[in-house]
């Protein structure tokens, strides 16, 4: 007991990293590699994925799209993670409330709301975007970041592989075991723990006892930081700092960004059972775009109408991409086979030919 | 040519691929200094270093998943499981990311890996250490299986799993490591994925099996027609999936009648979609039920019992017998 009050608490060790306050202010200048001109597209990248999220609910509850994870309330951590990331040498494996990142890898809108609306081609990334598809399962993808990342390493190349998880996704083994080979083959690869604070009702207290998820890092002798979510600002520091250590062979980061998502777990949650009015409203006031607009208004660099128009302009190109995603047909036959293997299998080939027959004799029927 | 085991032919088949292909990377437990448990990787270290001959932490998540993510950029990472039991901790990742990693990215990315694993049980191993992993697997689409019973098999197979554009998973036999020696040629050669061979040619009866239990067929085949002076053909699949029907059906509708062999456990295994395949498309030739020689549904015995647990001969026979008298 004595050896446990003796240590210092996981909060004095890892304190939150915050550079631009709720307020639009500045605790410290910007870090040399952000300018204005910079955290403007910051700021357009953020208020378009927000536009997205909100428009892909109200599509789930029209029925025109399958279950969503939105991620309203976390676009700063989304759009932080992704930014400085070269989208052809580097690589993403997100979870299924990352496609923000993803999009900003490279990711086209119609990819995503194709994935949600039930076709698998929405998984497949541009060439020269390494998106990896989402993984549902959690944690996995961890060590799938650390493959990749290894995988550049042995190749001679400054890869970096960040790896999506979220506050649940620190329980499996998996996130041990990612952590634990990313230390000890010294990897490049970025472990970007988003703590929203629920794993769909079960809060962090039930998720572990440690006060941070930053404090793992020392049980693998690797850099940890505890990051504001919410501040767009700090966020890519931290991540500008944590790729240039990956980039330079200095090895992988573990990285909690402290956030909160505003809507539910997924369009089947009520978060209403397990979170209250206040905790909402307390993390809205802290909302990474507003913050980033404020610092921008204040600079004397960003108007009302400048801002309007941007808001306009996220809408039309939303409602463009809808337009683009609910125009295409639904995957063929074909695509239900013809991927499993670059060669089908003898099997695949008889199913296939089964498949067709059947849909032209049923075709048949209808008509005669 | 070399006379070799078969895990020498392994042994072989791996410093071939490595040294042909720089991509190729091995990782596992023990497999550097030690050699790999059953010594299969046995001087790679030496030849190849610690960086593609990776020894790893004690996790099979782990070093299953990690490769998986080199696969997808751009290695050709060879995973060995020390036994077929110790799969289970990677299972999500062989399950839920293996196997469809090229289907749900509509072929964006891919998993060129293989995973080799110590197969099946008669070497009087601790628990854990004799799974049929082959029936954990059949109902995962997307991963092919192989299964080799001898060395020239081995070595071919092994180069062909390596070179394929698909994850693999290669059973190998333990029991049949250090049986016997076979001529095995130098250099690189393929077995193709997905050709069966017919070991034996007969005329009474098709027996089908893989991997060790080729050698049970054999032996019963060979008892049966001391004894009774049945011609039974013997089917080694090499392959599970994909699975050359095509001979196998050829076969049966030759003989008439079919007895499939695995240890597998009896209920719902990769030997019940043997005879499945065959009602489906042999029925109007069979003179009598496929008969199958199967473990039973138990876990695997302990070393003092596993003998009433794997088919024999004798068991073999009885099926032979069963088909033939019908």
């Amino acid at each position: 007991m004595e050896l446990q009050t003796a240590l210092p608490r996981g909060e004095q060790l890892f304190p939150v990293r915050q550079i631009l306050q709720a307020d639009g202010t500045l605790l410290e200048p910007l870090p040399p590699f952000l300018n204005l001109d910079r955290l403007k597209d910051v700021y357009r990248r953020m208020v378009l994925l927000r536009v997205f999220d909100q428009r892909c609910l109200n599509l789930q509850r029209q029925g025109r799209m399958g279950t969503f994870a939105p991620f309203s309330g976390q676009e700063a951590s989304q759009v932080g993670s992704a930014y400085l990331l070269r989208p052809d040498r580097d690589w993403i494996f997100p979870t299924y409330r990352d496609h923000g990142a993803m999009h900003v890898m490279g990711v086209p809108l119609v990819n995503i709301l194709r994935y949600f609306m039930g076709d698998e081609q929405g998984s497949r990334a541009p060439e020269g975007v390494n998106a990896f598809p989402i993984s549902i399962p959690i944690a996995t993808q961890l060590l799938h970041a650390v493959g990749a990342a290894w995988a550049g390493k042995l190749k001679g190349e400054d890869t970096v592989a960040v790896g999506y998880a979220g506050d649940g996704g620190t329980s499996p083994g998996d996130f041990h075991e990612a952590l634990n080979f990313a230390s000890v083959f010294n990897v490049g690869a970025i472990f970007f723990i988003q703590n929203n604070r629920y794993a769909i009702s079960t809060p962090n207290s039930r998720q572990f006892k440690a006060a941070t998820i930053a404090q793992r890092a020392l049980g693998y002798d690797i850099p940890g930081v505890r990051v504001d979510g919410q501040d767009v600002v700090a966020v890519l520091s931290v991540m500008h700092e944590a790729i240039e250590r990956a980039r330079s062979g200095g090895g992988p980061t573990l990285i909690e960004s402290v956030t909160f998502r505003y809507g539910p777990h997924t369009t089947s949650d009520d978060p209403k059972r397990y979170r209250s009015q206040e905790e909402l409203e307390e993390w809205q006031a802290k909302d990474p775009i507003e913050r980033l607009r404020r610092y921008l208004a204040a600079q004397g660099n960003w108007s009302d109408s400048d801002d309007e128009a941007l808001w306009n302009q996220a809408r039309e190109q939303v409602a463009a991409a809808v337009a683009e995603a609910e125009a295409m047909p639904r995957p063929s036959v074909d695509d239900l086979f013809d991927y499993l293997y670059l060669e089908p299998t003898p099997n695949l080939v008889r199913q296939k030919e089964y498949l067709k027959a059947y849909l032209a004799r049923k075709e048949g029927e209808l008509r005669g | 040519m070399a006379k070799l085991t078969l895990i020498q032919a392994i042994n072989d088949a791996l410093r071939v691929a490595m040294r042909q292909d720089p991509t190729v990377v091995l990782l596992g437990e023990d497999i550097g200094v030690n050699g790999g448990v059953f010594r299969a990787t046995d001087g790679l270290i030496k030849e190849f270093g610690p960086e593609r001959v990776i020894d790893c932490p004690l996790a099979e998540s782990g070093f299953v998943g990690a490769a998986i993510g080199m696969a997808v950029n751009g290695l050709r990472p060879v995973v060995e499981v020390q036994f077929d039991g110790f799969l289970a901790p990677a299972h999500e990742h062989v399950a839920n990311h293996l196997s469809r990693i090229r289907h749900r990215s509509r072929g964006r990315f891919t998993c060129p890996m293989v995973i080799r694993i110590p197969s099946w049980g008669g070497i009087k191993a601790l628990e854990h250490h004799s799974e049929s992993i082959e029936n954990w697997y059949l109902n995962i689409p997307g991963l092919k299986m192989v299964a080799p019973s001898n060395p020239y098999d081995a070595k071919g197979l092994l180069l062909a799993a390596i070179a394929d554009p698909d994850p693999v998973l290669f059973m190998e036999p333990k029991r049949l490591y250090r049986a016997f020696r076979a001529e095995v040629p130098e250099g690189y050669y393929t077995v193709p994925l997905g050709k069966a061979a017919v070991v034996r040619e007969g005329t009474d009866m098709t027996v089908i099996s893989y991997g060790v239990h080729v050698h049970t067929a054999l032996e019963a085949a060979e008892q049966a027609a001391a004894r009774h002076g049945w011609q039974a053909e013997v089917i080694d699949l090499r392959s599970l999936n994909p699975l050359d029907l095509d001979t196998l059906i050829a076969s049966v509708k030759k003989t008439g009648r079919a007895v499939v062999v695995s240890e597998a456990p009896r209920t719902g295994g990769f030997h019940s979609e043997l005879v499945a395949l065959i009602n489906d498309h042999a029925l109007e030739y069979l003179e009598a039920p496929v008969a199958r020689v199967t473990g039973f549904d138990v876990p695997m015995p302990y070393l003092l019992t596993e003998d009433l647990y794997i088919p024999d001969a004798g068991r073999v026979l009885d099926a032979m017998h069963d088909v033939r008298t019908y």
